[in-house]
């Protein structure tokens, strides 16, 4: 099977894409004025990302989808009202994290947004834990555009009527050229966005759209240092099935009333951690000086015991300096604690930092 | 006069008397991206022809500098250190990397002039 390409291949082209494969498909590193610079646009005006390559799961069901859903997922889901959205993960029994995944509640059942990487091995491990008895489509007609960035609300809303009404992490359904699209008030950038679920037929088109009202494609270089300032985690580098939601400081995104009762995969563990401590955590982690430590650079104590290693690490355009995170022993993880990373063979001082790095600007309730 | 040559690996150098001036080209800067970090050999050490002699780093990866020739560093471009954007800028002028002091004027001979590496470049456009 060759490498797949999205429906916005010809677009990408057309703007001197840079491609690398990812996850099977071509997708665009960067566009010809660079990753700096798409950055910096999106944080000020508007960037727009084909994440097409991303999972989108239906799963239809009623009351007892949700029961089942529970027995899966660390959520209230049967209090998540109608359109709202929640961040989650997929665990193993031992609370190790398959896949970190955005649900969101719809009329005829859930939509869930998995990494593309992941999403054919969630496929299969969801429909065999829902014993198959729900339909469960993997949707491979949507394409998925985010638009992230302060100046994002208002040029999709000159497109797509209405969409500047809706809260953080909700979306619904609406019209563009005649045509159902779901959006959410969503993003991994830690920007104001929003992400468009459209029928591949017609995501070059709304693309170009949003391109003539001001906005501008950004590629997955962007994204990652986007996403990396704003504290937030990339699956296969900052959470694998080696670390659970506690040790990747993910725990406010489980749902309290779900651990006292503890019927979820994972759960033991999960109550055991938040009980006990754990031995490793995630940490932000900034670099003294620009050294950038990258993924698997070795993070010291200051009496030189090895203590931990970097899951991420590049150089923040909006920080103008290096940022990273990564896990460290338990004891080291307070915010100021020194430590040293060590980049082709020798050793440079960093703080254990809270996240994130940028400050983010969600609009929360516009409607509140 | 100086003369500009090439190496496979795309570093430029002029050479005026026995100093050499080294940087990498703008073809480099192109397939690099945005260069945010740069590390420089120390003053006063020996590099070795074909040797590592620095680091320019993009957002996505750490890539090595090689020297094209050998010799003693006796001044580095502390500029490009404080701002890498510059690089990126004017790679193959005021962004220069290092000046040594070189030993052997033969090691030139097996480098590329313009000509040769503009084709080079094209033919490895990776």
């Amino acid at each position: 099977m060759g490498t797949k390409k999205t429906s916005l291949y010809q677009l990408h082209l057309d703007c001197n894409a840079k491609f690398v494969e990812f996850a099977g498909y071509h997708m665009p590193i960067q566009y010809s004025e660079g990753i700096v610079e798409e950055h910096k646009f999106t944080r000020n005006h508007s960037g727009i990302f084909d994440v097409s390559h991303m999972g989108q799961l239906f799963i239809y069901g009623g009351e007892e989808l949700i029961k089942d859903l529970e027995k899966i997922f660390p959520l209230d889901l049967k209090n998540l009202k109608l359109n709202h959205s929640k961040y989650s993960f997929l665990m193993d029994k031992d609370a190790g994290i398959q896949d970190d995944l955005i649900i969101t509640k719809i009329d005829e059942g859930f939509l869930i947004i998995l990494n593309a990487a992941c999403k054919d091995n969630d496929f299969k491990i969801l429909k065999e834990l829902l014993k198959k008895k729900y339909k469960m489509v993997l949707d491979g007609n949507r394409s998925l555009i985010a638009i992230q960035g302060p100046k994002s609300s208002q040029i999709l809303n000159e497109v797509v009527d209405g969409v500047k009404d809706l809260n953080f992490m909700s979306g619904n359904w609406f019209l563009f050229d005649n045509q159902k699209v779901y959006i959410t008030r969503s993003g991994y950038t830690g920007e104001d966005g929003f992400e468009i679920s459209i029928l591949n037929n017609y995501a070059d088109k709304l693309t170009r759209e949003l391109i003539n009202k001001g906005s501008k494609l950004a590629g997955l270089g962007a994204r990652d240092t986007l996403r990396l300032e704003a504290g937030l985690c990339l699956y296969g580098h900052d959470l694998d099935k080696d670390k659970t939601p506690v040790e990747a400081n993910l725990k406010w995104a489980i749902s309290k009333e779900r651990i006292s009762k503890g019927d979820f995969i994972g759960s033991d563990i999960i109550i055991k951690q938040l009980n006990d401590g754990v031995t490793k955590i995630r940490v932000g982690i900034k670099p003294e000086g620009r050294i950038i430590a990258r993924e698997k650079t070795k993070i010291f104590n200051q009496s030189d015991v090895h203590i931990g290693e970097i899951t991420s690490g590049t150089f923040g355009p909006s920080v103008n300096g290096p940022v990273a995170m990564g896990y460290v022993e338990n004891e080291f993880s307070k915010k100021n604690t020194k430590v040293f990373l060590e980049v082709r063979g020798k050793k440079y001082a960093a703080n254990i930092c809270s996240l994130p790095f940028y400050k983010k600007s969600y609009v929360k309730g516009v409607n509140q | 006069m100086s003369e500009v040559k090439y190496s496979k690996e795309h570093e430029w150098i002029k050479l005026e008397g026995d100093v050499a001036t080294i940087g990498i080209t703008k073809h480099a800067t192109e397939m690099l991206g945005d260069i945010v970090f740069t590390e420089l050999p120390e003053k006063g050490s020996n590099v070795e022809k074909d040797g590592t002699a620095g680091v320019v780093e993009s957002t996505k990866a750490a890539s090595d500098v090689y020297t094209p020739v050998s010799g003693e560093v006796v001044d580095t471009n502390q500029e490009i250190v404080d701002d890498p954007s510059k690089i990126n800028q004017d790679p193959e002028n005021s962004a220069w990397f290092f000046k040594l002091k070189i030993k052997d004027k033969s090691e030139m001979d097996s480098l590329m002039n313009k000509d040769d590496y503009d084709k080079f470049a094209k033919e490895n456009n990776t």
